[in-house]
């Protein structure tokens, strides 16, 4: 039973179950005949929005992301390794154990640089 | 053709009980919330309040349907939907009893860790979509809590991979069965290793204490701020799903599964997965919220090195014990 199709039979059932709700919603909702300007304007506490709310992001989450894919690679090379490590052994143990070293000194000096610090 | 119609027809078993217990759960949460508070909770609808959550959905579908002006239509209204797919889709490879699995894919682990890193792309394309301040605040610190916290989240679960050698969801539970569960033996790297599971699969399903994306009373509800009727049901209904399908997940991969004695499979994996939940609510109606910062450096400083020392922990383990 080791199959896509099956995933994909599992898939189109969970769209449908989102998909029915967003339609049965359609038909019982409730629509407004009046449709004023402040009623869909975005929520500020009460006031007239000021400005939109696409800005800038602060820097600290530029961090984050770097950080994430500098791991993210790390378990995309490590889940491979992870099904075989009593086939491939000691040699597998060192090669993945070096590069894993090299990895957490980078979080070392991460860490006393105060990057993981969330400013 | 056949693969087809198992999944089809497991599927919509699966799915089918995974809305009951989730609307079940609602009314569970409720309630013990409430006796926790010395209140009784919800009383009117049904037998001490049983039916309430039905009334809630009811209630939910007729409500009028406000998209804000100044929103991005396409992505305010397409977020929602994705959400609920996205936290219904990990259920397809848990293995509720030896043959209830709707589709018992070998790279399970693999699939289950992609699928439950997307559910945050629908909450930050909410947070963008909507076009509030408070969403998007909320929306940014969805983003960087579930980046994070997929790290430790993919070290912890590559402890039972490399433990029984396989990332098919059966056969790990199988190993399980046959020899002890990873929370028994060895209990050195199977206890840390479910307590870091669980922790990132809390942060990653928005529970409390990592509610930061709707912490209600800081971001007014944060990247549901927007949404009315069926759109902001289908967020709550994602979280509980999240939650629900990260129990059973935890039960598999470290509690045995469906093992387990004098009772059939099914039932093991049921009780096991509704004991986890359980403690779920338990914690989220005792601990006060984490504050952004203080999360990210749990996650960075403490969970990740914590990780990458279990792994290796357990692949020495294994080349050296067996």
């Amino acid at each position: 039973m080791t199959s896509g199709l099956a995933l994909l039979a599992f898939l189109m059932v969970a769209t449908a179950v989102a998909g029915s709700m967003l339609i049965g919603a359609r038909i019982l909702r409730v629509v407004s005949t009046k449709n004023e300007r402040l009623k869909t304007s975005t929520y500020e506490c009460g006031e007239v929005p000021s400005g939109m709310a696409w800005v800038r992001f602060h820097a600290r989450y530029y961090v984050v992301a770097l950080f994430f894919v500098l791991f993210d690679i790390e378990t995309a090379f490590l889940l491979p390794w992870a099904t075989i490590v009593r086939e491939v052994g000691v040699r597998g143990l060192v090669a993945v154990g070096s590069f894993v070293v090299v990895l957490m000194l980078g979080w070392v000096w991460a860490s006393r640089k105060g990057a993981l610090q969330w400013q | 053709m056949n693969e087809l119609i198992h999944g089809g027809l497991y599927g919509g078993m699966i799915v089918g009980v995974l809305m009951t217990t989730t609307a079940m759960a609602l009314w569970f949460e409720r309630k013990f919330a409430a006796r926790m508070q010395s209140r009784l909770g919800p009383t009117m609808v049904g037998p001490s309040g049983l039916l309430q959550p039905f009334a809630d959905v009811v209630k939910l579908l007729q409500k009028e349907d406000i998209v804000p002006f100044q929103a991005d239509r396409v992505l305010f209204n397409l977020a929602p939907p994705l959400g609920a797919i996205a936290a219904i889709s990990v259920a397809a490879v848990i293995p509720f009893s030896a043959d209830i699995i709707a589709a018992d894919l070998d790279v399970g682990v693999l699939y289950l860790l992609a699928i439950g890193a997307l559910g945050v792309l629908p909450v930050f394309i909410a947070g963008w979509g909507s076009n509030n301040k408070f969403a998007l605040l909320g929306g940014m610190r969805a983003l960087a809590q579930s980046v994070s916290y997929e790290v430790p989240l993919v070290l912890a679960a590559l402890v039972p991979v490399i433990l029984t050698g396989s990332m098919k969801l059966s056969a790990i539970v199988e190993f399980q069965a046959t020899h002890h569960w990873l929370v028994v033996w060895p209990f050195f790297l199977g206890v840390p290793a479910f307590i870091i599971f669980m922790l990132a699969m809390l942060a990653e399903a928005n529970r409390i204490p990592f509610d930061i994306p709707e912490a209600e009373s800081e971001l007014v509800a944060g990247i549901t701020t927007e949404y009315t009727g069926i759109k902001f049901a289908l967020f709550y209904m994602a979280e509980y799903v999240h939650t629900l399908v990260a129990s059973a997940v935890g039960a598999a991969l470290f509690l045995g599964g469906w093992d387990g004695p004098f009772a059939p499979g099914l039932g093991w994996m049921v009780a096991k997965t509704l004991a986890l939940f359980g403690f779920v609510y338990w914690l989220r109606w005792t601990l006060l919220r984490f504050r952004s910062d203080q999360l990210m450096a749990l996650c960075w400083r403490y969970l990740v090195p914590a990780g990458v020392v279990l792994v290796a922990a357990s692949a020495v383990w294994v080349v050296w014990v067996g």
